[in-house]
């Protein structure tokens, strides 16, 4: 084959993989463009703090949406927060034999499961007995989601604070488990912290385990036992209905959606800039 | 990392240098429960998921038994449930979005990782990383204002008139339907395709780059013998993350699928999937045989997801080991 | 056949770092020539740039002449790609293809360049492994994965590999460093037959080896090449101090 040939050949594979590389990125830039700006104009102060208007009637915001997505991060937190970080420090300090295997086994399995089997898990344990909707089943169902991101995370982040750092700790005779919580944790503290805001940012997004469990409500929810808005739950409702006023709103949270997690994101980037590098 | 040595029962620290006191055993072994039982937690939920999804599918599987899967009516008010038309969307859509995802996600990783000046790589794949992040309810937005109408008035007619002979692209315009649920499901998929794609590529050792480049090989033919061989399995296992993604998916391809329960030849018509059926009907299932059918449809998708992502992560790890999993 | 390289003037960069300084050498064809020195100085990157392997680390540079054969390496205008062909090059840890057969190792340089011909493969697999020592052992077991092998025959198998595509010159880094000492004599006894048809430069940290199978040695100290003289002189009557104070030990 002549040497032309070969140079001729890697040229057009450099060329077809480049235009692989950027036909990938062409619909996050159209979708983005198109968000910011059918999303930016719909955006008013209205939408965060108005209620929704009843159906036909133009005007109204999402606020109780905004509210309740962040009431549900933070249920979901409660339950999922502390067995996700508990259950890392086990994997990555637990001399068991079979134990962790299975555990990261599983947490890799769940982590794999589509979210509206969680959902349904959510409804069969939390809706059917108490026998309505409530923010409490959509925060179990949504706290099952973050549970496996955050214990790797977790994992990962303890199994690389150096071990030196806890001998010197033991040899000043601090109990085990004083040296966890006061040495160890502390110093994966940003990467832990990174992990949570991951996880927040995907369950953020998350509607199809709400459908059924948190279920939505075109008012202030009365109550953690009581159906609960979320932003896409209700950006979901507006897409699919025929007002052009809810399409319009839909838009707007759309953007307020993302921009909540694009926000967590970054913030989780630059907490861990500077005292993570010492880590890595 | 964590040296060898310790107590007992099981905290693998280092022997500790002083004698314990019994304030601290006591402390050390409430913690080693605290933080066993939250690991325990998560198996619980697992089988607990299993278990309680099997029991309340029973009433169906008992009624229809393994012509559930082979029946197509899905007929709530008759109360025959068959999930055929379902499987076969499922499929259809999971199957076009892979086709569509696969070569370009993996072309970008091999460009990302192979081929691209060294400050280009780490702007696209922020970019990339961005994808992954929105949500598909959003997704699910944009395809039905903007892919949908787009397909309806410009790409259907086109490819009707044009390819009209095959059954594939026949039939109305509608917009929604099988190709744009798969269209969306391939813009999905591929950041994930690309993000285990790339790790599984730099997980090859340079040695062997080297070979081939003292070889005399050029780039692309150094990537194509050293690299992609190498990375054969690993990349398969990619592409069946991308699968298992694509057959959970639910928000974006209820949007846009048409939530039809039909088996069609062409790509036009609309279909259902089995995860866009549960969004659609779960709330407002009315019989109890009803609800159970759905929850078997459930419990079909969480085995098959299961047995995919099983296997993909099996694949990606047999290349080079160090490979970490994707995280969202 | 065997070419003789002309060095002028090579200077080699990392970044900022300056790791080559002005290197003039001239490498006799036909013969082995030694390249020793401690860690760090730079003769690693040397060979690598004679094929033109340095530049391919990011940031990494090179300037100067490389004469092969007259034909200046680094010219304007010189693909890299094709300069490999006639300068070939074996690694400090054996690297054969694990996912290709013991053949397909060895051809693999000849069907980068187009060869289909199947009676033209095998001709020149066997010989290629012939010539690298390796025919005997492997010739029922071409359709083996060519990491199955130990490790002295897989670096046989690369040399053989190399050798395919009938370069001119072999560069060899630190070849027998992964290896145990059968294994090491077996690849100097290789070396020893293979320059009657090729020119060799070896880097080696292991002055025995260099004393036993270089006809000529070069002493690299902090990216200059220090003394550079026939071998049996340079290790009994080296003419710089620092090269005396290398080869008996006093550092390195």
């Amino acid at each position: 084959m002549k040497a032309g040939i070969r140079r001729g050949v890697n040229a057009v594979m450099a060329c077809l993989t480049a235009l692989a590389a950027l036909l990938v990125i062409l619909p996050l830039i159209l979708i983005l463009a198109f968000l910011v700006y059918q999303g930016a104009s719909a955006v008013n102060l209205d939408f965060f703090t108005q209620l929704p208007k009843p159906v036909g009637e133009p005007g109204g915001g999402m606020a109780n949406a905004i509210v309740g997505t962040l009431t549900l991060i933070g249920l979901a937190s409660c339950l999922g927060l502390p067995l996700g970080i508990l259950g890392g420090i086990y994997l990555a300090e637990s001399r068991d034999r079979c134990l962790p295997w299975m555990i990261r086994f599983l947490a890799d399995v769940l982590n794999g499961v589509p979210s509206i089997v969680i959902g349904i898990f959510a409804y069969t344990i939390v809706v059917l007995p108490m026998r309505r909707f409530s923010a409490l089943a959509g925060g179990f169902a949504l706290a099952v989601i973050m549970l496996p991101i955050v214990l790797r995370t977790t994992e990962e982040l303890v199994r690389l604070v150096p071990a030196s750092l806890r001998e010197a700790a033991l040899a000043l005779g601090i109990p085990e488990w004083k040296v966890i919580l006061r040495v160890v944790l502390p110093t994966a503290r940003a990467g832990i912290i990174t992990g949570v805001m991951v996880s927040v940012a995907r369950i953020a997004g998350e509607t199809a385990p709400l459908l059924f469990t948190a279920f939505g409500n075109r008012f202030w929810h009365q109550g953690l036992l009581q159906p609960i808005a979320a932003l896409p739950l209700q950006i979901f409702a507006y897409a699919i209905a025929p007002y052009d006023d809810w399409h319009r709103q839909a838009w707007a949270g759309a953007l307020v959606l993302i921009m909540m997690i694009f926000l967590s994101s970054l913030v989780a980037r630059i907490v861990t800039r500077g005292r993570y590098s010492g880590l890595r | 990392m964590v040296q060898e040595g310790g107590t007992a029962e099981g905290l693998s620290l280092p022997r500790l240098a002083l004698s314990t006191k019994t304030a601290g055993r006591w402390g050390d072994q409430l913690f080693r429960l605290l933080i066993r039982a939250s690991a325990l937690a998560l198996l619980l939920i697992v089988s607990g998921m299993v278990v309680v999804m099997v029991r309340a599918a029973f009433p169906s599987i008992k009624a229809f038994g393994w012509w559930f899967l082979f029946t197509s009516t899905w007929d709530p008010v008759a109360k025959h449930f068959g999930a055929l038309p379902l499987i076969f969307g499922t499929i259809v859509s999971s199957l076009l979005a892979l086709v569509i995802a696969v070569p370009l996600g993996i072309g970008a990783a091999v460009f990302l990782s192979e081929m691209a000046p060294s400050w280009i790589s780490p702007a696209v794949s922020f970019l990339i990383e961005l994808l992954a992040a929105v949500p598909s309810v959003v997704y699910g937005l944009w395809g039905i204002f903007v892919l949908a109408p787009w397909l309806r008035t410009q790409v259907q007619p086109a490819l009707g008139s044009a390819l009209g002979f095959l059954p594939l692209f026949q039939g109305p315009p509608y917009g929604v339907g099988m190709l744009a649920a798969g269209l969306i499901l391939a813009i999905m998929v591929v950041p994930f395709i690309i993000a285990v794609s790339r790790e599984v590529l730099l997980a090859v050792p340079d040695s062997q780059r080297e070979a081939a480049l003292a070889l005399g090989a050029t780039r692309w033919e150094t990537t194509r013998l050293a690299v992609l061989r190498y990375a054969r399995s690993g990349l398969i296992g990619a592409i069946l993350l991308g699968l298992g993604r694509a057959l959970g998916e639910t928000m974006a391809v209820t949007m846009v699928i048409g939530n039809r329960a039909e088996i069609s030849a062409s790509l036009f018509a609309p279909g259902y999937t089995m995860a866009s059926l549960i969004a659609n009907e779960f709330a407002e299932a009315t019989s109890d045989l009803y609800l159970s059918a759905l929850i078997e449809v459930g419990l079909l998708l969480f085995v098959v997801t299961v047995i995919v992502n099983a296997l993909a992560r099996l694949l990606v790890w047999s290349v080079g080991g160090a490979v970490k999993e994707v995280r969202e | 056949m065997a070419d003789g390289i002309i060095v002028r003037q090579l200077n080699a960069w990392f970044g900022a770092l300056h790791v080559l300084r002005d290197i003039d050498m001239g490498i006799d064809p036909g013969a082995v020539t030694a390249i020793i020195g401690p860690s760090g100085c730079g003769k690693s990157t040397f060979i690598r740039c004679l094929n033109r392997m340095h530049e391919v680390v990011p940031g990494a540079r090179a300037q100067g002449q490389v004469l092969l054969n007259g034909d200046d390496l680094y010219g304007p205008g010189v693909d890299p790609v094709q300069i490999r062909r006639r300068i070939g090059m074996v690694f400090q840890k054996p690297n054969p293809f694990p996912t290709m057969s013991v053949f397909d190792n060895v051809a693999a340089g000849l069907k980068l360049d187009g060869v289909r011909n199947h009676a033209h493969l095998d001709e020149s697999v066997e010989r290629a492994l012939r010539h690298a020592a390796l025919w005997d052992e492997v010739k029922d077991q071409l359709g083996k994965s060519g990491a199955s092998l130990s490790g002295g025959q897989q670096q046989r198998l690369c040399i053989a590999r190399a050798l395919a595509v009938r370069p001119e010159v072999l560069l060899m880094d630190e070849p027998c460093s992964a290896l145990d000492p059968i294994a090491t004599a077996k690849i100097e006894e290789l070396i020893v037959e293979l320059k009657k048809d090729l020119t060799i430069v070896i880097v080696t940290h292991n002055m025995q080896q260099a004393a036993r199978v270089s006809e000529a040695t070069a002493f690299f100290l902090l990216g200059e090449m220090v003394e550079f003289d026939k071998t049996p002189r340079i290790f009994t009557n080296p003419r710089d101090k620092r090269t005396e104070d290398y080869i008996t030990g006093r550092f390195g």
